[in-house]
């Protein structure tokens, strides 16, 4: 509040502060660095959008907010700071009071997120019961307005259905209709539509921006595909080989990308000014392996731009404008 | 077919017709069994005739043409198999060809025991199999759990007839006790009953609960790691409640079906156990009937193991679709 906007103090008043964050796996090919020293913020009622290929650590970047990580998985370093409060230092209990209350979460698989043998009803009212203490008749009661507010048709009917009686759409809007029970002030929604026909994602994301705005609510909205979070985003942060590499506001990035990765994602994205029939550029050559990460900056392999300097040495995410950061030695 | 069932008929729920349809497709599995028991039971090497001759030291070949006339053995076998399932088709499984009494009656005082022994031992197995199994997944390679998965193990090696025997063994070299063996109808006496037949019971379900306990682990372990789980984790629902309230139905349903490929397995151990502690049951009922060759109680017996069998699995199935709403009849 106090400092100026130009200093990382600026972000103190932030709802959400990941700072330095590094996680590793145990694997049969020794540790695994999946997050390397990764930092953002989320300030409240904003939309973050973080981008990557797969493998890049965006689960695992996620999946560490709610400390969800499972057994194999290590938080080496960093802190997440939520509403004031390091989650890296607090006790299961207080935990289980921010998972599903504070923070909710929202995964890629419909089919397999829902549990096949509860009813919807009860899965949906769960939290509400859980967290707000209300007899399951109550919290039932509460389940239904909220399928009504996803546009589930007839939810009072569908409470007492099955996963297997809805399509992979309607799950998903199940899937928010459970994350926003409690009135969470962050949501983060691990590739929401990722496992939906193109049809229903526009529907989906959609659905999931009018109601987060409605209820003032963050978002961190995870997507591999730059071009599918471009309208929804108010910041996206780029990740590559567990970094983030570039993190701007929206606008700013899709107009004047600071990373050559950033770029490349964006030509090889269909756009309003691309002509029809033109050919689209892919970005060459393989993601890195995790397990076996260049010296210096992980894209470089790939990088038209890379140098020697490149190759020796990992530039750090730095500012090259207000708000506007990241990770290269320069390629103009 | 579905017209015949009954299907949309109003009145007739999905669950009825679905009970009525598989005690139907009950019948041709129920029809080859009897005549695979019929054949081999008349396979074994030496016969009734034999055994009567010796017994009686008698041994003229007119003698034995006699005897045979009169137990309808003189007759080709599959004439037998016919007279005998048409006599059963009608609820008359024959006679003992050395005492002389119906079989059914037999069977009618002997099969609740064998009842009571099973259900005992499937109590035993399931209250020892599912909580240790649960309880050992949730500490996944721990002390407690190495000790819950090495006695499992043994409970799978050591064979029951042995345990039994050391059951009736040792205690009355040591402490001069011994399990008692006087049968006394559960309901003259049920805790003079229980006294008799719990011994046998539990050795019987730790017997069975081996397999159990695993499945419920491994199963456990497996659905602890899927998607739905971690959902439930991100709600902020404390472990037992994702363990019980989420992953245990999903469990049961594979538990379940296990179970029921157990059936045959508790009571081929019923046999046994009944035999070692005295227990006037179907097992001791067979035995007898297959040392003398009797060849009705055997098929009688058969028969309604083979029923029985089937009829744990059409349970099963209901089980099932009350477990797994994806089910449907
Ligand atoms: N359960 C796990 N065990 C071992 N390694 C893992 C596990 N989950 C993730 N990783 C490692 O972390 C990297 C990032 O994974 P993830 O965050 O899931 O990528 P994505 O960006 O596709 O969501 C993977 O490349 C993998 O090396
Ligand atoms: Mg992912």
């Amino acid at each position: 509040m106090k400092a100026s906007p130009e200093t990382p103090m600026a972000r103190e008043g932030s709802l959400l502060a990941v700072r330095e964050l590094s996680v590793s796996f145990r694997s049969e090919r020794g540790q695994v660095r999946a997050l390397d020293h990764v930092s953002f913020e989320v300030e409240e009622g904003e939309t973050l959008a973080i981008v990557g290929e797969s493998g890049s650590g965006k689960s695992v970047t996620a999946l560490s907010i709610l400390r969800l990580l499972d057994d194999a998985g290590q938080i080496d370093n960093g802190s997440i700071e939520f509403e004031g409060r390091d989650l890296l230092h607090l006790d299961e209990p207080s935990l289980r009071h921010i998972r599903g209350d504070r923070i909710a979460m929202i995964f890629q698989e419909p089919m397999s997120s829902l549990n096949p043998v509860l009813t919807i009803g009860k899965q949906v009212a769960e939290p509400i019961r859980l967290h707000r203490k209300l007899p399951w008749s109550i919290a039932l009661e509460q389940a239904a307005e909220l399928l009504d507010r996803v546009s589930i048709p007839e939810s009072r009917h569908r409470l007492k259905d099955y996963p297997h009686q809805f399509s992979g759409g309607m799950r998903q809007r199940v899937m928010i209709a459970m994350a926003l029970a409690c009135r969470p002030k962050l949501i983060i929604a691990d590739e929401p539509t990722t496992a939906l026909d193109v049809t229903v994602q526009a529907q989906i994301l959609a659905l999931l921006k009018r109601l987060t705005k409605e209820l003032n609510s963050a978002l961190i909205l995870i997507s591999h595909d730059l071009g599918v979070v471009a309208r929804y985003a108010d910041r996206v942060a780029v990740m590559y080989g567990g970094r983030i590499v570039e993190i701007a506001a929206a606008a700013a990035l899709y107009k004047n990308p600071q990373h050559p990765y950033t770029e490349g994602l964006l030509a090889s994205q269909p756009s309003l000014h691309s002509t029809p029939g033109e050919r689209l550029q892919a970005i060459s050559g393989q993601p890195p392996d995790m397990a076996n990460l260049p010296p210096g900056c992980a894209f470089a392999p790939r990088c038209h731009y890379a140098r020697a300097e490149c190759r020796a040495s990992r530039p750090p995410l730095e500012p090259v404008a207000p708000g506007h950061e990241r990770a290269c030695f320069g390629f103009e | 077919m579905a017209f015949l069932l009954g299907f949309h008929r109003p009145g007739y729920t999905t669950m009825q017709a679905f009970i009525v349809k598989r005690l139907l497709t009950l019948l041709p599995t129920l029809l080859f069994t009897s005549l695979i028991v019929f054949a081999s039971i008349r396979l074994i090497p030496g016969d009734v005739i034999d055994l009567m001759l010796s017994q009686n030291d008698i041994s003229t070949g007119q003698d034995r043409e006699i005897i045979e006339a009169a137990l309808g053995l003189d007759k080709p076998i599959y004439a037998q198999y016919f007279s005998w399932i048409g006599a059963v088709l009608v609820g008359d499984l024959g006679r003992s060809l050395w005492k002389n009494v119906p079989v059914s009656e037999q069977l009618a005082a002997t099969l609740p025991i064998t009842f009571e022994m099973g259900l005992l031992a499937l109590v035993v197995a399931l209250s020892v199999a599912i909580p240790i199994g649960i309880f050992s997944a949730m500490r996944q390679d721990t002390g407690s759990d190495y000790i819950a998965r090495s006695f499992s193990l043994l409970m799978l090696a050591i064979p029951s007839f042995w345990l039994g025997t050391l059951v009736m063994v040792f205690p009355s070299v040591w402490w001069r006790w011994a399990p008692p063996l006087d049968y006394t109808p559960f309901l003259e006496d049920p805790l003079k009953n229980l006294r008799h037949m719990l011994v046998p019971a539990i050795l019987l379900g730790l017997s069975l609960s081996a397999v159990t306990m695993r499945m419920t682990r491994t199963m456990m372990l497996e659905v602890l790691r899927q998607d739905y789980v971690r959902t439930a984790r991100a709600k902020g629902l404390k472990e037992n409640v994702v363990v019980f309230r989420h992953a245990l139905r999903n469990v049961l349903i594979p538990v379940v079906t296990l179970v029921g490929l157990q059936a045959p397995l508790l009571i081929g151990g019923s046999v046994i156990l009944e035999q070692i502690f005295v227990v006037p049951g179907m097992g001791s009922l067979l035995l007898e009937a297959v040392f003398q060759r009797d060849y009705p109680v055997v098929t009688g017996v058969f028969l309604v193991v083979g029923v029985a069998v089937l009829f744990i699995n059409f349970l099963v199935d209901l089980t099932y679709g009350f477990l797994d709403p994806r089910v449907r009849y």
